[in-house]
């Protein structure tokens, strides 16, 4: 069987154009209940997210970073999505975000991914798919942070 | 490809060679890549393997192949014969007076790990100061990072200038009686700058008792070495990216130093004689060849040698700068791009890396790609270098050999696609 090639309008849907031209929620959270650093040692792709949690809901998710189009729309797209939602509904969002990045047809069409699913063509480009997963990536360990924070000192 | 190193093929090429000519001699090239046909821009990474090279390691596993310096039946002797052989050109082609001196290893990495291991660890103490530049390669940084923290030595970093050149006015306060090794790269993987190795190798000596150890990986495909002109103490580079095989590489090292030192790793081959407690060490080089070696891959890295001879020693660099100059002067056309490394192209290697305002280098790298072009995007293993610019990465385009006005058009024409993309 031949795969056909994979094409890069697929990949660089003007929805991800528009996100990195013009990122959502980028900065840096006031006072925050969290705050993630994560870097993607392969490529030097880099975000920096802060989470303030009220009532148990992400109630304002904001990021800061530097990294291609893909990971800047990703980020973008996904703070879009989990703002205002119940922190426990992140790790659900997360798996299904990573099976959409493993070329899960199914999830590549739920509407629940709101405009991360422009993202879907990523999945054709196995060396990008790493850059769509690093803000969500981030986002796992920030809520982890908030529910079993660090002790102070 | 042409024949032998000999002088006849010398003389027939007394012209520059001919980069077309060149290609047909790497099957790798010719093939399509989404459609498209490959141009390969990544030697930096690592270089093509020309048809010779891939005939003496066919040929080397179906006629020769035996372990090295064991048996005495045929096949082994004619193994260590080719092990042996292919040293000796290795060691002509970086100049070395003594083929002894030579060191396999799996790559320059490895070379350097070596030195830092088995020299430094014997002679750096509290206090004592490596000497390293910005424009290193991980490789030549992470090594005495780790011995700094075993020894407890300090780190002296030579700084470069906005045109990736060493700030060699510095020296002076960076070199005392305290350095012990000096540690730097003659050709820069991620700038494409050559060093003025010789300027700092004068100072060292002036100032200090140093050690100084030359990361070749880039100079070695590249420039015609002579370790005895360049007055360093070891010199180490790798096979594949001077169109030899991967996982094989070489040291040349001082013979009073090597036979100074302790041996890196123990096992078999590098020893004399064996007793309960205690054993000694085989003569150099083997000294510091445990186990059995990579024999195919040191086979191949010999025909490779042979293969850039026969392009020519002393004309590698001239080919090399008359497709950087063209490339550079078409590149300065693409709107919005910034071009990294010294502004004369004598100063130059093969390597030109850049960015482009519209688009970040994975983008830039992604996109090309679909177009049959392989660059290659990302830090390049010198995060030093692009904290100093500022930029976490760059898009880079390095050419060999074989790369032809044509790849550099294709370049171009793939970077307008970006521009498309992301106007």
């Amino acid at each position: 069987m031949t795969i056909p090639e994979p094409r890069l309008d697929s990949l660089y849907q003007q929805l991800i154009l528009e996100h990195y031209r013009s990122p959502r929620n980028r900065g840096e959270v006031e006072d925050p209940d969290a705050q993630v650093h994560l870097h993607n040692p392969t490529c030097g792709d880099e975000i920096l997210l802060s989470l303030r949690v009220r009532d148990g809901r992400v109630a304002e998710v904001r990021f800061t970073g530097q990294g291609c189009s893909i990971s800047q729309a990703a980020a973008s797209m996904m703070t879009q999505l989990v703002t205002g939602r119940p922190l426990d509904e992140v790790p659900a969002l997360a798996a299904r975000f990573t099976e959409m990045m493993h070329g899960d047809a199914e999830a590549a069409r739920d509407r629940s991914m709101g405009d991360l699913r422009a993202l879907a063509g990523v999945s054709r480009f196995p060396v990008r798919v790493k850059c769509a997963l690093l803000a969500f990536e981030a986002l796992q360990e920030a809520t982890r942070n908030v529910e079993n924070p660090v002790p102070e000192e | 490809m042409s024949g032998s190193a000999g002088t006849t093929a010398t003389d027939t090429r007394a012209t520059t060679p001919d980069p077309e000519v060149l290609r047909r001699d790497f099957p790798a090239l010719h093939q399509e890549v989404h459609g498209k046909s490959l141009v390969y821009l990544d030697n930096a990474a690592t270089t093509q393997k020309p048809r010779s090279v891939l005939d003496a390691l066919q040929l080397y596993y179906t006629r020769d192949n035996a372990n090295v310096h064991r048996g005495i039946h045929e096949l082994s002797r004619r193994a260590t014969e080719a092990y042996e052989g292919a040293r000796r050109k290795v060691a002509a082609w970086i100049g070395a007076p003594d083929p002894a001196e030579v060191v396999w290893t799996r790559g320059t990495t490895d070379g350097i790990n070596l030195v830092a291991s088995a020299w430094g660890m014997e002679h750096l103490g509290e206090g004592d100061e490596i000497l390293l530049s910005v424009l290193e390669h991980h490789s030549n940084l992470v090594p005495w990072q780790l011995l700094a923290r075993r020894t407890g030595a300090r780190l002296r970093y030579l700084e470069i200038d906005d045109d990736g050149e060493w700030v060699l006015d510095d020296l002076p306060r960076l070199v005392s009686e305290r350095t012990r090794i000096a540690a730097l790269s003659h050709v820069s993987n991620a700038l494409g700058t050559i060093n003025p190795v010789e300027a700092v190798v004068e100072q060292v000596r002036a100032r200090s008792d140093a050690v100084i150890l030359v990361d070749g990986a880039q100079a070695a495909p590249l420039l015609p070495v002579d370790v005895r002109a360049l007055g360093v103490d070891f010199y180490a580079f790798s096979g594949h990216k001077m169109c030899g095989p991967t996982g094989i590489g070489a040291l040349w090292g001082r013979r009073d130093l090597l036979e100074a030192m302790e041996p890196y790793q123990g096992g078999g081959e590098m020893i004399a004689l064996v007793d309960r407690y205690a054993s000694t060490w085989a003569d150099l080089p083997h000294k510091f060849e445990a186990g059995t070696p990579n024999i195919a891959g040191a086979v191949g890295m010999g025909a490779a040698v042979d293969y850039l001879a026969s392009v020519g020693r002393d004309r590698i660099l001239a080919l090399e700068q008359e497709l950087v100059s063209y490339a550079l002067e078409r590149l300065r056309d693409v709107p919005g791009i910034r071009i990294f490394g010294p502004r004369a192209v004598e100063r130059r290697s093969g390597v030109i890396p850049f960015t482009l305002a519209a688009a970040h280098p994975h983008d830039v790298s992604t996109i090309v790609d679909m177009e049959g072009v392989a660059i290659r995007a990302g830090h390049h293993c010198a995060q030093l270098v692009m904290r100093h610019y500022g930029t976490p990465a760059t898009a880079r385009a390095s050419f060999y050999i074989y790369n032809t006005r044509d790849d550099v058009d294709r370049l171009v024409e793939a970077l307008g696609e970006v521009l498309r993309i992301f106007a």
